[in-house]
């Protein structure tokens, strides 16, 4: 127990560490600390733990009950029908729900075991680890040299910047498609590339998390492919969870899925709710709950 | 045969046709609409054409380099136009900064649900009707007498002017920061960056199209303002241009008023200064809107 909560501690205080970008992430799955001790590739622990996560909007649940571990460099999926929470609650992981002045989260998020909502944390500091990509892609109206550059410029990271920004690009299948215009403005990319800038933009502040909040739903089924493919890769190095209301997109990605629905409460209110967790595999082909089961196999939408 | 098997009506009575009275109506309120454009073009004209025809003549460079005198011949713009000049930089360098931060503040930091913001929202929108010369009143009894007592100078006819305009630097300035997708703002948040540098990296740099438009705005209407200065004392005949903040000094629109209040006679005949004062005003306010109009193009987003 000692040693475990020993390793705890100095994954709570990593955490306060930067991890400049050209640190080869290939090398070390987890971060790097003096003292601690690898990790091996097999032992997943987790690098979320919500405990009876509860958000709600003006006093009313939008969601409820969300007790599960988030693996390091899996990809989490979050399925369910529409309406039932997995946006809300993926906007808890880096603190966006406090730009929602209504909103109010209770229960436990834990990110290597330090309480994100805790009164002495940053938001700041939590959205420079946890990264965040959009459903619309949402690049800057700057050139997209300076849409990548953003980032690290306004954290002050260290480095040359070109190469940040070409490091990003590549990392995001990017580069060879924008190499020649990065001075050109953003808006001249296909929805595709967008999105991929996005996700590049993200790559530059060199996260630990990447969250997804359903990347592929504005875009058409070529762009999703290298998106999809893009994610696989991504997983070596960064921990992904990813929102998506297609099932065989979770399906074919993640290694870990979380199955959402909504429920109606006495006052007619719908409240979301996890209604299992489990292997992918195990989701898809053997679900425990007989809701679980409608929904994978198409009887309930 | 259709397809199920009736008899198909032929095209022409397929559709309907529209009644006759309907067509007229609908000629007849396109015919009042172009008709109330025609009429206030024609004031319009009629109004130019008459300033026009009166002062053409007189506008030279002459009249623009030469200051004010009892002789008609001699008299010259020069000084009003100096003090009109100066009047917009020091209102210019009033409503920038304070118009911003203020639509800053109201449209990120301020929380709705606070009395004392939404008290300073309502006190914006009122000050926005509030007639002019109360901003002269205002200027006169804080700003060149009373607390500041700097005298009729640049400085407190500049600030009466710029707090008559105020409002609408601020009213546009929201609207513009207002326009910035809240998409923008996320992406921003989401990569770690603070509320601050949001705005200012961010928020801002899209809407200085927004807000230079209602500072052009602004300052168009402060030009044409002659109550408020006439009740904090600005003298008419002034022979100088003003040499600094705290120099006396006049403007353009109370020139034209000194002028057009003159009686003339044959041997002093006013009215053509007036009305090449009125043409010079009116090129300086178009080339301020030109500059506005060439700002907002080269700068819009399309989102």
């Amino acid at each position: 127990m000692d040693e475990s909560q020993q390793n705890q501690e100095q994954e709570a205080e990593a955490t306060g560490l930067r991890r400049p970008l050209d640190v080869h992430h290939g090398d070390h799955p987890s971060p790097a600390v003096k003292g601690a001790e690898q990790k091996p590739k097999a032992a997943r622990e987790a690098i979320f733990r919500l405990e009876d996560v509860m958000v709600s909007y003006s006093s009313k649940p939008a969601v409820r009950n969300v007790s599960f571990d988030i693996g390091q460099n899996e990809i989490t999926a979050l399925i369910g029908p529409s309406g039932c929470g997995k946006t809300t609650l993926i906007r808890c992981l880096n603190r966006m729900n406090d730009l929602i002045p209504s909103a109010k989260v209770e229960g436990q998020v834990l990110y290597h075991g330090q309480d994100l909502y805790a009164a002495d944390v940053d938001a700041v500091e939590v959205r420079k680890r946890i990264g965040m990509v959009f459903q619309k892609p949402n690049p800057f109206p700057k050139s997209i040299y300076d849409n990548i550059a953003f980032g690290p410029r306004v954290l002050r990271m260290k480095g040359d910047m070109d190469e940040i920004v070409e490091r990003a690009l590549v990392r995001a299948a990017l580069w060879d498609e924008v190499k020649d215009r990065l001075k050109t403005n953003a808006f001249g990319m296909s929805g595709g590339q967008q999105q991929r800038l996005c996700i590049a933009r993200c790559l530059a502040v060199a996260p630990d998390v990447i969250l997804m909040d359903e990347p592929c739903s504005a875009l058409d089924p070529i762009s999703t492919g290298k998106i999809e493919d893009l994610m696989l890769e991504l997983k070596q190095d960064f921990s992904i969870v990813i929102v998506t209301h297609n099932m065989q997109q979770a399906a074919r990605v993640s290694d870990k899925t979380a199955f959402f629905t909504v429920e109606l409460g006495e006052d007619e209110h719908r409240t979301g709710r996890v209604v299992e967790f489990d292997d992918t595999e195990k989701i898809f082909t053997n679900p425990s709950d007989p809701r679980t089961e409608a929904y994978v196999t198409g009887k309930v939408g | 045969m259709s397809a199920h098997g009736e008899a198909v009506a032929t095209p022409a009575e397929a559709v309907g046709r529209p009644t006759p009275s309907r067509r007229v109506k609908d000629l007849a309120f396109r015919v009042a609409l172009l008709g109330c454009i025609g009429l206030a073009f024609l004031m319009l004209g009629v109004l130019l054409w008459d300033v026009v025809s009166d002062g053409i003549d007189r506008l030279n460079f002459d009249f623009i380099t030469s200051f004010a005198s009892t002789s008609a011949d001699q008299a010259g713009i020069e000084g009003a136009l100096m003090g009109t000049i100066w009047l917009m930089g020091v209102c210019a360098f009033f409503i920038i900064p304070v118009g911003v931060a203020t639509a800053i503040y109201l449209e990120e930091y301020a929380d709705n649900t606070r009395w004392y913001n939404r008290l300073i929202e309502v006190n914006i929108q009122n000050l926005a009707a509030v007639p002019s010369i109360v901003y002269g009143i205002l200027g006169l009894a804080f700003l060149v007498r009373g607390p500041l007592s700097l005298g009729p100078v640049v400085l407190a006819g500049g600030l009466t002017l710029g707090l008559l305009v105020l409002p609408v630097v601020i009213i546009a300035g929201r609207e513009a920061i207002r326009a910035v997708p809240p998409s923008i703002r996320e992406g921003s948040m989401a990569l770690g960056a603070t509320q601050w540098q949001t705005i200012w990296r961010q928020v801002l740099p899209a809407a200085i199209p927004g807000i230079a438009t209602g500072v052009i705005l602004a300052l168009s209407r402060a030009i044409g303002e002659t109550a408020p200065l006439i009740v904090i004392g600005t003298p008419v005949f002034v022979a100088f241009n003003p040499d600094g903040l705290d120099s006396s000094f006049t403007a353009m629109p109370i020139q034209i008023f000194d002028w057009i209040s003159r009686p003339s006679n044959d041997v002093n005949n006013y009215l053509p200064l007036a009305a090449a004062g009125i043409l010079l005003l009116m090129i300086v306010l178009l080339c301020m809107n030109a500059v506005a109009i060439w700002l907002r193009n080269r700068y819009e987003q399309k989102w």
